[in-house]
């Protein structure tokens, strides 16, 4: 794989990933086609679209577990990335403690296998066994896994997909405490723009392409995510609310938005 | 399993140098030997839910044997090249998407079919094919002994070097990349190290049972670990205790020695289950 490098005089990297002109093809279907994006270090960035507009498979080409069909992904020399999968589908034959899990597939020390649980809020769980956990709890310790080594940059696909909305608004406090924290980059995908909107840097809305990308507000009003994922929405409610939170001129929105929270009821720092 | 028929075992087992000319010894040893590779090899296949690739792979052992024969190979070389060729294609088939279940019923049993044909097309097979499908532990040479300890070794040494690696794939696959892994290299190793477990273990158990013998240690040996290693190892254990008990089994009641040490292994299973009842309802 390439590397972001160049000529190596630069004092750190302005760029931690960068996707070129990438399209990838199944089967001679397009699921991406011409995607360019980068990464700068602190950011977060989530990549929202409707199923089947190729999110995972942008997560993928940029992770290098599918090769771009045109296009090319680089990397920051020594970029290390935590991942997070969709979900630890973990076969009820195969016994495994939270501890054991962390030391995969490089054996981390007990200090850091503990400082990474404390981080994420699951300090007493070392010796549960993996299949125990609720699906909070296993995304919390797959989290404090790819939070041990240091990562630049945090790559989670649709983190919160089974969670109940509280654990979901509450996993993503987590993310953002550690970015605060730590400084890694977060790069995330998401169907359910509501809560992860408003602590996204920057939002690019995918449907095989690009179809927009900026800061959430921005995004949210853009003509080409009305399209995508249409207006009066249950998910664009939500976004009125957010947009609320962050921006007051859309007073237009406000009753809407104290309609939205009295529905789900889902609290938002 | 009475002390008498334990006695024999024990006190050759501690005489000198001319052991190894006990057939009882060599099969104790034989067992003993494969009981690495199946207890290590056996998790994964529980793992991944790889039990009738097993299969396939060994019923392809019957056609291995009956083509050697033909064409003058030696018996392990032949074994292992097509259970080697079988597990290729059953994996490369998977990967592509085909109907998993289906595609390993059909191979598994045309294998079986296949193989039994061709055995009784060659002569030297067809005379003792219960020996091939049912396994021949008495009858175990010195040569055949030194084929299953390092193929056991080898199969034993490969699991142990990519362990890591390898849970981490069967884990989660996506994850494995991340990491740097790649999960098609550690299915390759897991289908390679499959193939060398049925050549060596034909002898043993026997072309139907090797499944049998790759599973149920460590079935048995689920129930009572907390981690993988430990899984492992009690696998091990219980392949290695069913190899001596089922040997007892056989010598004292005269039943096949191959069927004797899975019913062995399948009351280990058992007691383990029972264990766990206990533990559970104390903890």
């Amino acid at each position: 794989m390439p590397d972001l490098s160049g000529d190596g005089s630069m004092t750190g990297p302005t760029e931690l990933i960068r996707a070129q002109g990438v399209s990838v093809q199944f089967g001679g279907t397009p699921v991406l086609s011409g995607v360019t994006l980068s990464l700068k270090p602190r950011e977060i960035v989530t990549i929202v679209g409707p199923n089947g507009s190729g999110k995972s498979t942008l997560l993928r080409a940029l992770l290098g577990i599918i090769p771009p069909t045109t296009g090319r992904v680089a990397r920051a020399p020594g970029l290390r990335i935590g991942y997070v999968p969709q979900k630890l589908a973990l076969d009820p034959s195969l016994p495994m403690t939270v501890r054991r899990f962390l030391s995969l597939p490089r054996r981390v020390s007990d200090a850091d296998a503990q400082h990474a649980l404390m981080r994420v809020g699951m300090a007493d769980s070392a010796l549960l066994q993996m299949a125990s956990l609720s699906g909070g709890q296993m995304q919390r310790v797959l989290l404090a896994r790819a939070l041990i080594n240091a990562p630049h940059l945090l790559v989670l696909d649709e983190p919160t997909q089974g969670l109940d909305q509280p654990g979901e608004a509450a996993f993503y406090r987590l993310i953002e405490d550690v970015r605060r924290e730590t400084g890694v980059a977060v790069l995330m995908v998401s169907h359910d723009l509501h809560v992860v909107m408003a602590a996204s840097d920057r939002v690019i809305c995918l449907n095989g392409h690009i179809c927009c990308e900026g800061a959430p507000a921005v995004v949210s009003t853009a003509p080409e995510y009305r399209a995508l994922f249409g207006l009066g929405t249950k998910g664009a409610l939500a976004l009125y609310r957010h947009v609320h939170d962050h921006d007051h001129a859309h007073d237009h929105a406000h009753d809407h938005a104290h309609h939205d929270h009295s529905h789900h009821g889902h609290e938002h720092a | 399993m009475t002390m008498p028929t334990i006695m024999p075992i024990t006190t050759t087992l501690i005489t000198g140098m001319s052991m190894l000319d006990d057939f009882l010894v060599r099969a104790v040893l034989a067992g003993i030997g494969l009981s690495f590779a199946t207890g290590l090899l056996g998790s994964f296949v529980v793992w991944r839910r790889m039990a009738y690739f097993g299969d396939a792979t060994s019923h392809a052992a019957i056609l291995g044997v009956a083509l050697s024969l033909a064409v003058g190979l030696p018996i392990g070389l032949g074994t292992l090249l097509v259970a080697l060729a079988m597990a290729a294609t059953v994996a490369g088939l998977a990967s592509r998407g085909w109907a998993v279940d289906t595609t390993l019923g059909v191979l598994a049993h045309s294998a079986l079919a296949l193989g039994l044909v061709a055995a009784s097309l060659v002569p030297g097979v067809r005379a003792d094919l219960s020996a091939w499908l049912f396994g021949d532990i008495l009858a175990v040479t010195k040569s055949d002994l030194l084929f299953i300890w390092c193929g056991s070794a080898l199969v034993a040494a490969l699991l142990i070097w990519r362990w890591n690696a390898l849970l981490t794939a069967t884990l989660n696959e996506d994850l494995a990349f991340a990491d740097g892994i790649n999960p098609h290299r550690e299915r390759f190793i897991l289908v390679l190290a499959l193939a060398v477990v049925v050549a060596a273990a034909i002898k043993v158990v026997g072309a139907l049972l090797i499944a049998a013998m790759l599973i149920i240690p460590a079935a048995a040996a689920r129930g009572l670990s907390r981690t993988p290693e430990v899984m492992a190892g009690l696998a091990v254990l219980v392949g290695a205790l069913s190899s001596v008990l089922g040997l007892e089994m056989s010598l004292s009641a005269d039943t096949p020695a191959g069927p004797s040490i899975i019913v062995a292994a399948v009351i280990c299973f058992a007691i383990s289950l029972a264990l766990r009842q206990i533990l559970a309802r104390r903890g």
